[in-house]
C-alpha cells in the first residue's frame, strides 16, 4: 500500500468570474522512503495539490470539490481540522518557498522548532529546546547552542531555509512536502540545500514530496517524475525514463526549451519554444488542455480529455499519440 | 523573423470582449458590488439634486413669518414643521443645504488641492525640503483645530465682510479655514505613496527613456497615487459638513438669517421639548449626509484596493 | 584601423550611503559595486552572472546613469556620460536603453500599451502627430510578437511573457543601440523564457543590437553571450568568451558556480564543490580578496592583497592569486 494516495483529486477556487479548476483530477501515489518531484510552470496546480494535502487552502474561496488524499489507507479529506492538526508536522509536514517570510520574526528559532516537538510529543520546554540544538545541527547550522536563541532576521536566506528543515524535521515525519524549497536562493545556497536534503533523506528515511518548476533540481534529487499541466497530470515516469524518453507533447516541449550549457555543440542552437500560453483555468474548455499549443494536435485531441494510459513499465502518458521521443 | 515567435497560437490570446477594462472601470464596477456604498451613492445624488432644484420646485420662500403657523408640527402644507417665526421649514432646510453641501465640497477641494500639492513635492524631493515641509504639516497637525478656527473666524470676518460682502465673506473664509486645517492628512498619505511609487520600475523605465522629473511625476506617478486620497477626500466632505455646522451651532457661521442645518439647529436648541421637529430634520439631514458619505468612502476603499491595483 | 568600443567602464564603483544615529549622519556604506571595469564591442553580447548582492544589477544602472555612480567613468562612445548635462543624458537615453526583471512592476497599470510603447516616441519627438505615432507603434508590437489589438488594453490583461514584450517593444522604440538586460527572463517560465531569449536572439540580428545580459542562470547567460563576466560582491572576478568560461574556468568561485548549476539530466553524474557560509554582507567585504573566506584555494596571501584581473588566456581574465 503506498504512503500517500491522491486519487481524483479537485481543488477549484471560487472567484469574481467563475470557479478555476486548479487541480482538476489528479492522481499521484508516493512510496516509502521516496522522492517524488512534480514538476510543472505557474499554474499547473502543484502547489495548490501540495497544500491540499495537508488541507492549507483557505476554504472558502478554496474547495475541495472531488477526490481522497489516502494516508496510510485513511482518507485526509473529511476529516476534521483537529484530527488534521494530529497530522500535520507529526507525520506529514511541510517547507516553504519563501525563507523570508515563512519564519515568525518575533519568536527565537529555537521556540518556533520546539513548538511542533511540545505539541506532539508533549514534552517539556526544556527538553524541546534541547532536541531543537540537536535540529540545529542536524541541519548544519554552526554554532547551534547558540544560534538557537536568535531570531529569524539575525539568519540569511539559506540559514533560514535550514531553520525551515529543522522545523519540518522536528517530530520525524514519515512524509516531507518540499514547495519549491530552493527557488528563492542563490544557485550556490541551492545547491548546499540539496545536499542537505540528500543527505537528510538517507539519513532519516522520509518520502519526499518535491515541487518545482525547475527539471535540472528534479533531475538531481528526484527518483520518479509527475509532470502536470493545467490543473492536471500529463506524464509521469522513473527519473531517468522521463528525461530520456519523454512521450507527452508539453514534457518534450519543456526539456527542449531549456538552454543547456552544451559545450560540444559547434554553434548555438536555438531554442525550441512551445508557442503561446497556458489556458484560463475558469470553465475550462473540453478535451485535452495542451490542444492549443500542441504542435501535433488533431480533432480528437479536442473533444475528449485523455487518461493516463502506460506507455512503458511505471511510464504513464495522457496524450492519444503515440510520438516518438 | 522576429515576428516569428508570436505571443500566442491562438486567434484570441486574450479571450475578452472588444471593449477593454481600464483600471478605473474595473474599480468601478468593483465599487458596484458594495451595495451600501452604491445604495449611498444614490441617497447622496438625491440628496443633492434636492437641494439645487428644490427651491425652484418647491417656491416657498426662506423668509416667509406667518405668526398663525409658528411651531407648527410636519402637515401637508409645511412637511418639516415650522420655527418660532412660522417659517417653512423644508424650504429653509432646502436652502440651507445648498450652503452646508457647498461648504463641505469647497473645503475639501481647498484642503486636497494644497494637501497632494505639499505631498507631491516632499515625496519628490529629498532632503532639506522634504524635512521642512513636513515640519510644517507636524506644526498644523498640533495646531488644536476647533480654537483656532474660532480665533480665526473671529479676527477676519470683519475684514472680509468688508471686502467682499457677507455672505461670500463668511463662505470663503469657513472653507479656507476648514480646507486649511485638513490638508495634513492627504498631504502625509501622497508623500508617502511618491516614496513607494518613486522606487517602482515603471518609474524607472519612464526616467530610462528620458522622461523629465514633471512628467514622471504627471503621467506615472500621480496617477498610481490617487487612491488613498480620493478615499481621505470622501472623509474631509463629511468632516467639513460637521465642522460647518458646528461652527453655524456655535454661532460663529453664518450671518443668521441664513440657515444652514448647523444655524437651524443653534436656533431649534431652546425648543428641544416643544418643537422637536425643529431640530430633528436638519439633525436627520446632516446626518444621512455624513453616513452616506462614510458609506462611499468605504467603497471607494475596497474598489480602489491596491492588491488588484499595484 | 581598430573600431573604438561601444562601451567602456573603468573603476566604476557605487557605494550607498546608511544612514544612522539622531542626525542621521552616514554610519557605513553598501559597497555594491567595487571597482568595475570592462568593454563591449558594437553588435556584442556581454552575460554579466553573480549571485544576489553581487551588484550586477547596480553595475547595468549605473551605466545607463539611472545611478549616479560614486567613482569611476562610464564611456559610451567616447563620451563622457557622468560628465553629461540633463539635455545630453536625455539624447543618451535614445541610445542606450534597459528591460526590467519583473514584468508586474515595470509597466504604469494605468496606461495602456499603446501609451506606454509610445512614451518614448512622445518624449523624443520621433514621430509627427498621433497618426503617426500609432503606426510606429503598431510596428513595434508586431515586431515584439504582438499585435495591434493589444494597443488599447491594459497591462493587467496581460500575462508575464506578454508584458516583457511590450517592455522590449518600449525599450526598441528609441533605437537604442544598446540595452541593458536586466534579469529579463528571469521572472519567466521555463517555455515562455525560451519565447523570449529567442525574440530577442532576432532583434539583436536585426537591429545590430548590443546587450549587457544580466542573470543569474548560468545555462541562460551561456546560451545568449558572447562573452560572459561573473562579479562576486561587487567585483569582476572572471571575464571570458562564453565557450571558455564553461569549459576552462579559472577562477575557484566561476568553478563553484558552474558546478552548483543543476543539470536537467539524470544521467550525469555531479560532481559538486559546496561551497561553505554564506555571502557575505556587502557592507563590510572581506579585506583582500573579496571570496577568500569561502575558497577552498585561499591562502596567506588572499586575505591581505586583492587580486586584480590578469589575462590567463586569449581574452580570458580572471582575479585569482592562485588560479586554475
Amino acid at each position: 500500500m503506498a504512503l500517500l494516495e491522491i486519487q481524483g483529486l479537485k481543488t477549484h477556487f471560487k472567484t469574481e468570474d467563475g470557479w478555476l479548476h486548479a487541480v482538476d483530477g489528479v492522481d499521484i501515489a508516493i512510496d516509502r522512503g521516496e522522492t517524488v518531484g512534480i514538476v510543472g510552470e505557474s499554474g499547473c496546480g502543484k502547489s495548490v495539490t501540495a497544500k491540499t494535502v495537508l488541507k492549507l487552502i483557505d476554504m472558502p474561496p478554496g474547495k475541495i470539490v472531488a477526490g481522497k488524499v489516502l494516508w496510510k489507507g485513511r482518507d485526509l479529506v473529511p476529516l476534521p481540522p483537529e484530527a488534521m492538526q494530529k497530522i500535520r508536522a507529526k507525520e506529514i509536514s511541510i517547507i516553504f518557498q519563501e525563507p523570508m517570510t515563512s519564519l515568525n520574526p518575533v519568536y527565537r528559532v529555537g521556540e518556533q522548532i520546539a513548538e511542533s516537538l511540545r505539541l506532539h510529543e508533549g514534552l517539556s520546554r526544556k527538553d524541546a529546546l534541547d532536541r531543537a540544538v540537536e535540529m540545529l545541527k542536524l541541519v548544519r547550522i554552526p554554532t547551534p547552542e547558540r544560534r538557537v536563541n536568535d531570531y529569524p532576521h539575525q539568519f540569511s536566506g539559506g540559514m533560514r531555509q535550514r531553520v525551515m528543515i529543522a522545523i519540518a524535521l522536528a517530530c520525524k515525519p514519515q512524509l516531507v512536502i518540499a514547495d519549491e524549497p530552493t527557488t528563492a536562493l542563490d544557485v550556490t545556497i541551492q545547491a548546499q540545500i540539496l545536499d542537505l536534503l540528500g543527505r537528510l533523506k538517507d539519513e532519516m528515511g522520509m518520502a519526499v514530496m518535491l515541487i518545482t518548476h525547475a527539471m535540472g533540481v528534479v533531475a538531481e534529487v528526484a527518483q520518479r517524475v509527475v509532470v502536470m499541466y493545467a490543473g492536471k497530470v500529463v506524464e509521469e515516469a522513473p527519473v531517468r525514463e522521463l528525461f530520456a524518453h519523454p512521450r507527452h507533447p508539453y514534457t518534450q516541449g519543456l526539456i527542449h526549451s531549456i538552454p543547456r550549457i552544451d559545450l560540444d555543440a559547434r554553434h548555438k542552437v536555438r531554442l525550441e519554444a512551445i508557442p503561446g500560453t497556458v489556458p484560463k483555468l475558469i470553465d475550462p474548455p473540453e478535451g485535452c488542455r495542451f490542444a492549443a499549443r500542441c504542435k501535433h494536435v488533431r480533432t480528437e485531441c479536442r473533444q475528449a480529455t485523455p487518461p493516463l494510459r502506460e506507455v512503458a513499465s511505471g511510464h504513464r502518458v495522457a496524450c492519444i499519440l503515440d510520438l516518438p521521443t | 523573423m522576429a515576428g516569428s515567435t508570436p505571443a500566442s497560437a491562438t486567434a484570441s490570446p486574450l479571450g475578452k470582449p472588444a471593449a477593454s477594462a481600464s483600471l478605473w472601470a474595473e474599480s468601478w464596477l468593483r465599487f458596484k458590488r458594495h451595495r451600501l456604498a452604491y445604495l449611498s451613492l444614490w441617497v447622496l445624488g438625491l440628496l443633492v439634486l434636492a437641494v439645487l432644484l428644490g427651491p425652484f420646485v418647491y417656491k416657498v420662500g426662506i423668509n416667509d413669518i406667518d405668526f398663525k403657523a409658528r411651531l407648527a408640527p410636519p402637515s401637508w402644507q409645511h412637511p418639516m414643521g415650522t420655527d418660532d417665526l412660522g417659517r417653512d421649514l423644508l424650504a429653509r432646510a432646502l436652502y440651507g443645504g445648498r450652503i452646508s453641501l457647498a461648504v463641505g465640497f469647497a473645503s475639501m477641494v481647498v484642503a486636497i488641492l494644497v494637501g497632494v500639492t505639499i505631498g507631491a513635492i516632499a515625496g519628490i524631493s529629498r532632503g532639506w525640503v522634504d524635512a521642512v515641509l513636513m515640519w510644517v504639516t507636524d506644526l498644523f497637525l498640533s495646531l488644536p483645530q476647533l480654537p483656532m478656527l474660532l480665533v480665526l473666524i473671529f479676527f477676519f470676518r470683519d475684514g472680509l465682510k468688508a471686502i467682499v460682502g457677507p455672505e461670500v465673506g463668511i463662505f470663503l473664509l469657513i472653507v479656507l479655514v476648514i480646507g486649511g486645517f485638513r490638508w495634513m492628512p492627504a498631504a502625509r498619505l501622497v508623500r508617502a505613496q511618491f516614496f513607494s511609487l518613486r522606487e517602482k520600475e515603471f518609474v524607472e523605465a519612464a526616467r530610462a527613456l528620458g522622461a523629465s522629473t514633471q512628467r514622471q511625476v504627471a503621467r506615472h506617478i500621480l496617477p498610481n497615487a490617487l487612491g488613498p486620497v480620493i478615499v481621505a477626500a470622501t472623509i474631509d466632505v463629511a468632516a467639513a459638513i460637521i465642522l460647518e455646522s458646528t461652527l453655524s451651532f456655535l454661532g460663529l457661521g453664518f450671518p443668521p438669517d441664513i440657515p444652514t442645518w448647523g444655524r437651524i439647529l443653534f436656533d431649534a436648541k431652546d425648543y428641544l421639548d416643544i418643537a422637536m421637529h425643529w431640530s430633528l430634520f436638519p439633525g436627520l439631514a446632516i446626518f444621512i449626509t455624513v453616513l452616506s458619505i462614510s458609506f462611499i468612502g468605504d467603497g471607494l476603499r475596497d474598489a480602489l484596493d491596491p492588491r488588484r491595483v499595484m | 584601423m581598430s573600431v573604438p568600443p561601444l562601451l567602456q567602464v573603468k573603476g566604476l564603483k557605487k557605494h550607498f550611503p546608511i544612514r544612522g544615529g539622531l542626525l542621521r549622519r552616514v554610519v557605513d556604506h553598501v559597497h555594491a559595486v567595487d571597482g568595475v571595469s570592462f568593454e563591449l564591442a558594437a553588435g556584442e553580447t556581454l552575460g554579466v552572472v553573480g549571485e544576489s548582492g553581487c551588484g550586477k544589477s547596480t553595475t547595468g544602472r549605473c551605466v545607463l546613469r539611472l545611478i549616479e555612480p560614486t567613482a569611476g567613468e562610464v564611456l559610451f562612445e567616447g563620451r563622457d556620460v557622468g560628465a553629461m548635462g540633463p539635455q545630453e543624458l536625455r539624447g543618451l537615453a535614445r541610445d542606450m536603453q534597459i528591460i526590467f526583471q519583473d514584468p508586474f512592476a515595470s509597466l504604469n497599470p494605468r496606461m495602456t500599451v499603446a501609451a506606454i510603447v509610445g512614451e518614448g516616441l512622445v518624449i523624443h519627438k520621433l514621430a509627427d502627430g498621433p497618426r503617426a505615432i500609432e503606426e510606429r507603434v503598431v510596428q513595434l508590437l508586431e515586431t515584439v510578437g504582438l499585435s495591434s489589438d493589444h494597443m488599447r488594453r491594459y497591462p493587467h490583461e496581460f500575462s508575464g511573457g506578454q508584458r516583457q514584450r511590450i517592455g522590449i517593444a518600449r525599450a526598441l522604440a528609441v533605437n537604442p543601440k544598446l540595452v541593458v538586460c536586466d534579469e529579463a527572463v528571469s521572472a519567466l517560465d521555463v517555455s515562455i523564457q525560451a519565447q523570449v531569449i529567442n525574440l530577442l536572439e532576432d532583434l539583436r540580428e536585426q537591429f545590430n543590437l548590443t546587450y549587457i545580459f544580466i542573470a543569474h542562470d548560468l545555462s541562460v547567460v551561456e546560451h545568449i553571450s558572447h562573452r560572459v563576466a561573473v562579479m562576486y560582491l561587487g567585483r569582476i572576478v572572471e571575464v571570458a568568451p562564453s565557450r571558455d568560461l564553461y569549459t576552462s574556468p579559472r577562477h575557484p568561485y566561476t568553478e563553484a558556480l558552474l558546478s552548483a548549476v543543476p543539470i536537467p539530466d539524470p544521467t550525469v553524474a555531479r560532481k559538486r564543490i559546496v561551497l561553505e557560509g554564506d555571502v557575505p554582507s556587502p557592507i563590510h567585504p572581506p579585506k583582500g580578496c573579496h571570496f577568500h573566506p569561502r575558497c577552498p584555494r585561499a591562502q596567506a596571501q588572499c586575505k591581505t592583497d586583492a587580486p586584480v584581473l590578469r589575462e590567463l588566456a586569449p581574452g580570458h581574465v580572471a582575479a585569482c592569486h592562485f588560479p586554475n
